[in-house]
């Protein structure tokens, strides 16, 4: 089945069985290996992605489903190399250690900021609930956030 | 703050190299790879804990329409048995079925989908036998032998003695006994087991796998499949976590035997999540008994304990983290008389190994609790009687071995006990809100770091000038995520002033890095970091004596190394780096050196079946703070304020160090409160994340993070590992704290509600 649909900005479509999972779409079909999975049952958020602006787990999302939407995946978050606020602040406050629940925190936490404003940091931990880190103690996601928000609102003035 | 135009130094706050690919999505991670024309393979697991193994029916899977082969233990050559130490565990299974994990066969399939349905296919006819699930039922007579060929359901026994444990405790004024359990601990980093691997058309095995130990695992494939090692190269790529739980075998061999049989065709192996809880290693769940002799000015004079602990179906380093236990079974004090008995056992449970701490979390547990008792009994404040007998420098401990490198466990827990946490805890837990009550617990830390004595703890170190000026670093010891190979980095930046974009790493590869020893037991900063030192500034050297070649000038010392070239001092000339680089001779770019690890000298009296041993020389030290609400109506514990002081050292990157210490609290309140992988009959109840707990971002505090900074003068800068010592506390001092709170102590670890509420109500009833 062909499904079209704004990946990344960038008009595409590909021809794959209308229930193939959106993670193997992304990793394996479209070669976009960012995105994570880890548990395949939606209880850890490594593999969230933005679909039409919301926080999605494309390990529950079939194919069909992306039909006429707007995809934005790990790779479509920086543009021109310039780091999204978030990721930046990912780098600066040392948010990152193994990696891998990274992309899909980036994509919760940018879904977070654009639908609450005002966040606190037990907001924050409220908001991110949903995706698991191993490594960090999520003191430093918090931070990182936390800061983004600032840069964002900034970055409106 | 821009990274890449970051100028590297040791002590500063620097945002690692690595996290602007993986912000990105960028980094390839091993189960990342999809190389073309790749065969998927699976493993078909025995799914009965104990049994005599018949046949292997693989006809129907093998005409499944994709089906590649089927491969059972027929197909293995070479003796099909793996293990870092003893060589127990066989690739797939052949008489014996010990686990439900047990792999019976190995399928390669075209897809995913033609795999499931072959592994649904294939039928293990088996004849169960008699089986053991707990580790002091398979120590007794007569136990059903989960090994036939060994002797008994003994993994590994260690004994230490001190002084005379019998005659310290029965001369002691108070006596106070404790008997503690602690449960198996699932790893659960993100990334689960996998990688690929190919057979290329030279007849090598070339494996792309997320391992702890890339040169050890290499050996051991070798071994188990009879290939000589030159055949195998291990690649290792940025890891999605390790924890301890890919110190050793999972897919590695399984992914050698897949590629040995796709007729050159790349092989991809990943383990799904409940795969992964099923058949990966855990923290090793130990029952552990106490016996405490103390004056009544509260002055530890003795202490026997026994540790009993289950390892499992096979030997998965458990003599080693039993070993770890026995030596920091007596904690961070002065205890003269001390007997300890520890021995693991072998049962048809899921198989229990390292887990960062190796056994030093599950002996923390009991003895730090084992304080508060004491200081309970003799009326005494816990911080007043800790301060009593802490470790200082020349004390020997518990093991006997005398500290002879920095100790700064008494300026740690000095830190708790001028910090308002302590001194206002009073007013505090006053402050509870109705059917909420509060508690304040603390811990006492200390950890070995590297390899006993008897297994050398080295690194080999190089870094390269190249032709463009730029510097790469070996980062041969496996980066699962902690950021060593960021340390490498910013160590030889330093030493060779250069911007940290232009230093890259060579992550480990076997076939161009060179061997080091795993990233385990909080070396790897340590152990490689003093190898690269010595490397990098024999490099420098090099480069000044060949610039002051270039420019005819007096000697070396005219120069000094800045940002992409050399400077000659006196007429502020610079040389670009690839000039001179393009003038040297090429083995003189490349600086090597080998370290290894200092040992204890002291001669101590313990007996022991396994490889690694005790005692070791260098220790960290930490003190811990934990304050808690409970709900009264609920039992669920809330960790409201969390302090952890801790001497690791020198601080090489503040940082980095902070990461270590908030992961390892958050990782070790989950070992308090709510991880447990269940196990009835062999078989996990808590198969997924769904059912088994980790914290969230909900469940984990804000934490205070002190560095007690001490000078290590046998570490590099100063510094002394960090990455495991932070587990150690939380589950002793939220147990601490909890006791605190309620007036009754909860022996089984983890704190769940269900456990409080009991607690509560018993106490009620009392």
């Amino acid at each position: 089945m062909t499904i079209r649909f704004h990946l990344n900005g960038r008009a595409i479509h590909v021809d794959v069985p209308p229930d193939r999972r959106v993670v193997d779409v992304l990793r394996r079909d479209l070669g976009l290996a960012g995105s994570k999975e880890c548990c395949g049952s939606g209880e850890c958020g490594a593999c969230t992605i933005l679909v039409d602006g919301e926080s999605r787990l494309s390990c529950l999302m079939l194919a069909a489903q992306l039909e006429g939407r707007q995809v934005t995946t790990i790779e479509g978050v920086a543009v021109d190399g310039r780091l999204h606020p978030v990721q930046a602040a990912f780098v600066e406050y040392g948010a990152v250690q193994c990696g891998y629940c990274t992309p899909g925190m980036v994509m919760a936490a940018m879904d977070l900021l654009q639908r609450t404003p005002d966040l606190t940091r037990a907001r924050i931990r409220e908001g991110l609930a949903g995706n698991l880190c191993r490594c960090t103690g999520y003191q430093k996601i918090v931070d990182a956030v936390q800061a983004a928000a600032v840069t964002s609102e900034s970055d409106h003035d | 703050m821009t990274p890449d135009t970051e100028r590297p130094q040791i002590g500063l706050s620097l945002p690692r190299p690595d996290a602007r690919d993986k912000v990105t999505g960028r980094t390839v991670y091993a189960i990342d790879a999809f190389p073309d024309g790749l065969v998927w393979a699976g493993v078909k697991r025995a799914d009965v804990p104990h049994a005599r193994l018949i046949t292997v029916d693989t006809d129907a899977a093998a005409r499944i329409p994709g089906v590649v082969r089927v491969l059972t233990h027929r197909d293995v050559p070479g003796p099909n048995r793996q293990g870092i130490v003893h060589q127990d565990q066989p690739i797939l299974a052949t008489e014996t079925i010990r686990s439900v994990s047990d792999a019976v066969a190995l399928v390669l399939a075209e897809t995913r989908e033609s795999l499931r349905t072959a592994l649904g296919l294939i039928r293990v006819d088996s004849e169960p036998l008699p089986a053991v699930f707990d580790p002091e039922e398979a120590l007794a007579d007569g136990a059903p032998r989960v090994h036939e060929d060994h002797g008994s359901n003994l993994m590994a026994e260690v004994i230490l003695n001190k002084g005379d444990a019998d005659e310290g405790l029965g001369s002691a004024e108070v006596v106070v006994e404790g008997s503690f359990e602690v449960p198996r601990q699932e790893h659960a980093y993100l990334e689960t087991e996998g990688g690929w691997a190919v057979e290329t058309p030279d007849g090598r095995l070339e494996i792309t796998v997320g391992t702890q130990s890339p040169y050890r695992d290499r050996r051991e494939i070798a071994a188990a499949l009879g290939l000589p090692m030159e055949r195998i190269r291990v690649i290792t790529p940025f890891m999605g976590g390790g924890f301890g739980g890919k110190d050793g075998a999972s897919v590695q061999s399984l992914l050698a035997l897949a590629a040995l049989n796709a007729s050159g065709r790349p092989v991809k192996m990943v383990w799904d999540r409940e795969e992964s809880f099923m058949a990966s290693v855990k923290r090793v769940p130990a029952r552990l008994e106490y016996r405490v002799g103390l004056g009544s000015d509260g002055t530890l004079h003795a202490l026997i304990c026994r540790l009993t602990m289950d390892g499992g179906p096979y030997d998965h380093l458990g003599g080693e983290v039993l070993s770890a236990a026995v030596e920091h079974a007596g904690g961070a004090y002065r205890i003269p008389h001390v007997r300890v008995e520890g021995r693991i056992a072998y049962t048809n449970n899921p198989l229990s190994g390292p887990f960062r701490g190796f056994g030093v979390p599950q002996a923390t547990a009991a003895v730090e609790q084992m304080m508060d008792i004491c200081a309970e009994r003799l009326g005494m404040e816990p911080l007043a009687l800790r301060l009593k007998n802490v470790l200082r420098r020349g004390d020997r401990t518990p093991a006997g071995v005398t500290l002879i490198y920095s100790t700064g466990a008494e300026a740690c827990l000095r830190t708790l006990a001028s910090h308002p946490f302590w001194t206002e805890r009073s007013n505090w837990k006053a402050g509870a809100a109705p059917y909420k009550r509060r508690g304040v617990g603390v811990a006492c830390l200390s950890h070995g770091s590297s390899y006993g004595p008897l297994v050398p703890d080295y690194a080999t170190a190089r870094v390269v000038l190249g032709l463009d000026g730029r510097f790469q670093v070996d980062a041969s010891v496996v980066d699962m995520g902690q950021g060593n190979a960021a340390t490498y980095l910013q160590m030889a930046g330093d030493i060779l002033n250069q911007r940290m974009d232009d230093l890259s790493p060579v992550l480990p590869d076997t076939d161009r890095t060179l061997p080091a020893c795993s990233s385990a037991a909080s070396r790897t900063t340590y152990t490689y970091g003093n190898a690269l030192i010595t490397a990098t500034g024999r490099l420098k050297e090099r480069i000044l004596d060949h610039a002051a070649l270039m420019l005819m000038a007096g000697s070396g010392n005219e120069f000094e190394l800045v940002p992409r070239a050399v400077r000659h001092l006196p007429s502020g000339r610079d040389i670009p780096l690839d000039q001179v680089a393009a003038t040297m001779p090429a083995e003189s770019r490349v600086s090597t050196y080998y370290w290894r690890a200092p040992v204890a000298r002291d001669r101590v009296d313990v007996k022991l079946t396994s490889a690694i041993g005790i005692p070791h020389i260098v220790f960290s030290f930490a003190a811990h703070l934990v304050r808690v609400e409970i709900d009264d109506l609920t039992g669920r514990v809330d960790v409201l304020d969390y302090l952890a002081a801790t001497d690791a050292g020198r601080v090489l990157n503040p940082q980095l160090y902070e990461q270590q210490v908030q992961g390892g609290v958050v990782q070790g309140l989950g070992y308090a409160l709510s991880e447990d992988y269940m196990v009835k009959e062999g078989r996990g109840l808590t198969p997924n994340l769904a059912t088994y707990i980790i914290p969230t971002a909900m469940d984990a505090p804000d934490m205070i993070s002190v560095p007690v900074e001490t000078m290590e003068p046998t570490g590099p800068y100063g510094q002394k590992g960090v990455g495991e010592i932070p587990i150690n506390g939380p589950l002793p001092a939220v147990a601490n704290a909890v006791a605190d709170a309620c007036g009754v102590r909860i022996f089984q670890a983890p704190l769940t509600p269900e456990r409080i509420l009991a607690a509560l109500s018993a106490a009620r009833r009392s």
